[in-house]
């Protein structure tokens, strides 16, 4: 029979015949065929698979991966000012050398005491991101902003009871669709209107969408589209009042600077990770947080693991474990466990652990107020250009905002294009997502941005909409 | 020179103990980890400080009460807490079963670290990313030739949230046909992950657990009976976690089928079946990988990871959007999906994972997996032959009913002489730089162990990981002081886990348990 197979692989030490012989007549086997002896013959595929030819060494992989990905062209080599839910910040290359070591990129699920270092390390990614947002129970981190938002959402309806909920206007549409797709069926989504000028929630209408039945309004500071949401007291008091809870989106990379959705009534705080320490990697970096007091009614009702801190039997050793382990689905529950737990983002809050810690509160500040700074910079240099209006929403943004190009005569698209072939990419075009505001782009600025980029941007626009 | 005689299977270890105090204990005010750029003076003198334009009320007012470290003090806490971490790459990574838990190739991660794949930006104009989506097409069209499928998402992150993307396809497939309100029921198996109960149940489903047989598989009487005009799907791991293959599976899927339902195959015990047998033969509409688990890269201390959705080509426009597409000479990003159940990750999902997938599949071929598939098999059919020389250690259900890739065994009987339960023997093995995991909850088997070598261990490695476990159980009987204190040479001892259901007492977070622990 014609030997089939991968032999003396350097992934796969037991590949070799003499070791699988060996290993067959202990077993009193004759062929590795004996294997899969109960799989039906009707089930079998009894033909080799038709896959492309394997690269013959490392080297040969490694020229040929890299050589499809030298067709990308990155945000470092093209001046990048798109955001829009993930955003192009500094990594310090001290959370490169942490979340790469082997210890920690290839640990699992082991015991609090084989796996110490992940106990302690998610425990105090907790605790930091909880000093940030200044609150009390951080989970081990789930999927993304999206997925936290939404989970916060079902632990509202859980908690009040209730079937539906209010999210803000200006939601990310993407982020919305995971939303009302983890939230269906169950919580029914509805959108509350803004006011165009600024951005900003229409009271009214939360006043007449709020009832018996709203088990939790949400919104974002800053918004997706850049602005702070000012009357954030004001929403969580209607909110309270109606019965719901208040639930709050947080970009962490202004809370150095911006007062933390816990001081204006927010009872449930969610967001994304990716800005502290993530690469954007194509999207790869995001990973959700949801916070929340440290009240049972709240605790029982997150999905995530939550490391909690406790003692030993040896005196001056901290051990860690699972808090209230028994409503996950890892629990004895199963389909009756809170949503569901599994393989989320646990490296991602890891290295958001090592980010805060390195920056600690001055470098936390100092970041919210450079970016504060170039983003008010880019704005009015921008406002200067003919058609152009640098912020189109009144009052004030944070690291994202609404470039208005109608004036121009020229569409976003067409814009953004003419950037492109200068090596810049243009912000994130809003003509679909937004049709009442025309032709507008989401813009954003962070640490990374140095004068001369936003001088080169403002000179290539001008070049663009003046021609 | 004296002759250093090493010649113990059994292990001499301790694992690293460094007693580092919480973050939070590090540091001293004005001490410094990282300098972040300042604005430049031109900036300054055209928009001030920055601070001035933060409107009434919403400038922080709360202090910041992150600790403030130097770099250095900040690197050696977390290189001390990575060596008190027993990566998968480090140990003889056997006893998580169900985990798979094999060798992450290094090159794959040097390539993933790559600039160009860590500073794409998702929303870049798709001329400029190009590579990376090739390399997401070609993953697409080998997980279809592996799984027999037509059309894969790499939207999941991870394997539960792939599997409340098929739950949410089920609802939105029966939604469009007139039959959601009718269909509200799946079933699934008592040994398939507790998400596969878990994630359908958050979907509005009522489920339905179909327990073993006397042989450990499905008990085929007992499913016949559950399929009705309710059932809107089928979601179950073939084979399951204890290892058992279901060799009926077919006629469980038709009866699905004919019912009306979907089949949804949670792939996360694939890797004893690479060439073997497919989920298109078995009759499933839709399945699932993990790319962490059966396809080489990293779990990540739980993520991120990659659930790689995989369904037939009447259900592609149910699929996550966007898809990556080939129109014959460039890659795109399709948003236009008819049906599509919206998004359940952010952007396209975990690119950087799937490209890792990509090189560990282009470094193995079809031969390769197959070599896989063979070798994660004939490694767990010897180590339960090994493992069960030991009396007392047995396999629940027929011994004689095979195991594929992983084993569920019991030690009921070493528990009964002993006093001495799975986790206690779990504590144990610690002591040896190794790891053993006993089961999901609720525990059907009673004190189960669940062992997984994979194809990544050598004899040498399953030798010394059987006689250590030999060892301990030895222990059990001869030396159950030991055990009793064990860990003893771990990174810290017994935890006290008392308060972690008392809401009175348990800690959170770091500032929780000052508040908790306050000296009056």
């Amino acid at each position: 029979m014609k030997v089939y197979g991968f032999k003396n692989h350097p992934y796969i030490p037991n590949s070799g015949p003499e070791v699988q012989k060996k290993m067959l007549d202990y077993l009193g086997l004759k062929s590795l065929e004996d294997l899969h002896a109960e799989i039906p013959e009707e089930l079998k595929l009894n033909r080799p698979l038709d896959l492309p030819k394997p690269y013959g060494s490392e080297y040969e992989l490694r020229r040929a991966v890299e050589k499809l990905l030298s067709k990308n062209m990155t945000a470092k080599e093209y001046l990048n000012f798109l955001g829009a839910g993930c955003w192009q910040h500094y990594v310090p290359a001290i959370c490169d050398e942490v979340n790469s070591r082997s210890e920690f990129l290839t640990a699992y699920a082991g015991e609090p005491y084989n796996d110490h270092g992940r106990f302690q390390t998610l425990f105090e990614y907790e605790s930091l991101v909880a000093e940030l947002l200044d609150m009390e129970v951080v989970n081990v981190p789930t999927f993304d902003w999206g997925q936290a938002a939404a989970t916060s959402i079902r632990m509202a309806s859980r908690m009040t009871g209730r079937g539906g909920a209010l999210v803000v206007g200006t939601i990310d549409p993407d982020r919305s669709m995971i939303i009302e797709n983890y939230c269906d069926p169950g919580v029914k989504i509805s959108k509350l209107a803004y006011d165009e000028k600024t951005g900003m929630m229409d009271l009214e209408d939360l006043k007449v969408k709020l009832s018996s039945n709203i088990a939790a309004v949400y919104f974002e500071n800053p918004s997706f589209l850049g602005f702070l949401e000012t009357k954030g007291s004001e929403i969580s008091r209607l909110a309270h009042e109606a019965g719901a809870v208040s639930i709050v989106g947080v970009d962490p990379s202004s809370l150095g600077v911006i007062e933390p959705p816990s001081a204006y009534g927010a009872d449930i705080i969610c967001g994304d990770l990716q800005p502290l320490g993530m690469h954007m990697n194509y999207g790869g970096g995001q990973s959700g947080f949801i916070s929340t007091r440290n009240e049972e009614r709240f605790v029982m009702e997150f999905p995530s693991r939550l490391f909690g801190v406790a003692p030993t039997i040896v005196e001056g050793e901290y051990g860690f474990g699972d808090v209230a382990y028994e409503r996950t689905s890892f629990g004895n529950l199963r389909e009756k466990g809170k949503e569901y737990v599994g393989t989320q983002t646990a490296l991602l809050g890891i290295t958001a652990g090592v980010y805060l810690s390195t920056m600690g509160p001055k470098g936390m500040e100092e970041l919210g107020q450079n970016i504060i700074q170039k983003s008010q910079y880019t704005i009015k240099e921008l406002s200067e250009l003919k058609g152009v209006v640098g912020s189109r929403l009144e009052g004030f943004s944070f690291k994202e905002f609404v470039v208005d190009f109608n004036g121009t005569g020229k569409t976003v698209e067409e814009i953004n294009e003419a950037l492109l072939q200068k090596g810049i990419f243009g912000g994130k075009d809003l003509s679909k997502a937004f049709p009442e505001m025309g032709q507008c782009a989401l813009y954003c600025v962070t640490e990374v941005h140095m004068k001369e980029d936003i001088d080169r941007l403002v000179s290539a626009i001008k070049e663009i909409v003046e021609e | 020179m004296k002759r250093i005689i090493r010649k113990n299977r059994v292990r001499s270890f301790h694992q690293a103990r460094w007693n580092e105090p919480i973050i939070f204990e590090l540091g001293s005010a004005g001490e410094r980890g990282i300098l972040v750029p300042k604005a430049e003076e031109e900036i300054v003198e055209k928009v001030g400080n920055g601070f001035d334009s933060i409107p009434a009320g919403m400038r922080r007012s709360v202090p910041l009460k992150l600790p403030e470290i130097n770099q250095k003090r900040v690197l050696m806490h977390y290189l001390r807490l990575s060596q008190e971490t027993l990566g998968g790459n480090i140990n003889i990574e056997i006893g998580q079963g169900t985990c798979t838990v094999k060798y992450n190739p290094v090159v794959n991660d040097k390539l993933a670290a790559s600039e160009k794949m860590s500073e794409l930006h998702p929303l870049q104009d798709t001329s400029t990313t190009q590579g990376i989506l090739e390399i997401i097409h070609r993953t697409d069209l080998m997980m279809r030739e592996i799984s027999g499928m037509d059309h894969f998402s790499f939207q999941a992150a991870g394997g539960s949230q792939a599997t409340m993307t098929m739950a949410s396809i089920v609802r939105m497939y029966h939604r469009l046909r007139g039959e959601e309100e009718q269909r509200d029921e799946i079933i699934t198996t008592v040994y398939s992950h507790p998400s596969d109960a878990a994630a359908p149940a958050l979907k509005g489903y009522k489920i339905i657990t179909i327990m073993a047989d006397e042989n450990g598989r499905p008990d085929y009487e007992a499913f016949k009976a559950a399929v009705s005009e309710r059932t809107a799907a089928f979601v179950v791991a073939n084979p399951e976690d204890t290892g058992i293959f279901n060799p009926r599976i077919k006629e469980f899927t038709d009866l699905v089928t004919k019912a009306g339902g979907l089949n949804c195959y949670d792939q996360a015990n694939a890797n004893g079946l690479y060439g073997i047998a497919r989920a298109r033969e078995a009759g499933f509409h839709m399945c699932y990988f993990n790319l962490h688990k059966s396809f080489g890269t990293p779990h990540g201390c739980g993520g991120p990871g990659s659930g790689a959705v995989g369904v037939i080509s009447e259900l592609r426009d149910f699929l996550p959007k966007p898809l990556v597409e080939f129109d014959g000479e460039k890659y795109f990003l399709d948003y236009d999906i008819k049906n599509s159940i919206g998004k359940v990750r952010a952007f396209i999902g975990t690119p950087q994972v799937v490209l890792k997938a990509y090189s560990w599949i282009m470094s193995l071929g079809a031969e390769g997996l197959y070599e896989v598939a063979k070798v994660a098999s004939l490694n767990n059919v010897y180590l339960i032959k090994r493992l069960l020389e030991y009396k007392g250690l047995e396999l629940p259900y027929r011994e004689d009913v095979q195991r594929i890739e992983q084993a569920r065994y019991t030690m009921e009987k070493i528990a009964k002489d002993t006093g001495f339960s799975s986790g206690d023997i779990a504590r144990r093995v610690m002591d040896f730089g190794m790891h053993i995991w006993s089961s999901h909850h609720p525990f059907y088997i009673p004190d189960p162990l669940t062992l997984e070598p994979t194809e990544t261990p050598s004899m040498e490695d399953l030798e010394e990981y059987v006689e250590t476990l030999h060892h301990i159980l030895g222990e059990a009987y001869n030396n159950p002081e030991i055990i009793k204190s064990a860990p003893n040479n771990s990174t810290i001892h017994m935890v006290d886990e008392s308060s972690m259901d008392d809401p009175d007492q348990w800690c959170p977070t770091w500032r929780v348990y000052q508040e908790k622990t306050k000296v009056e």
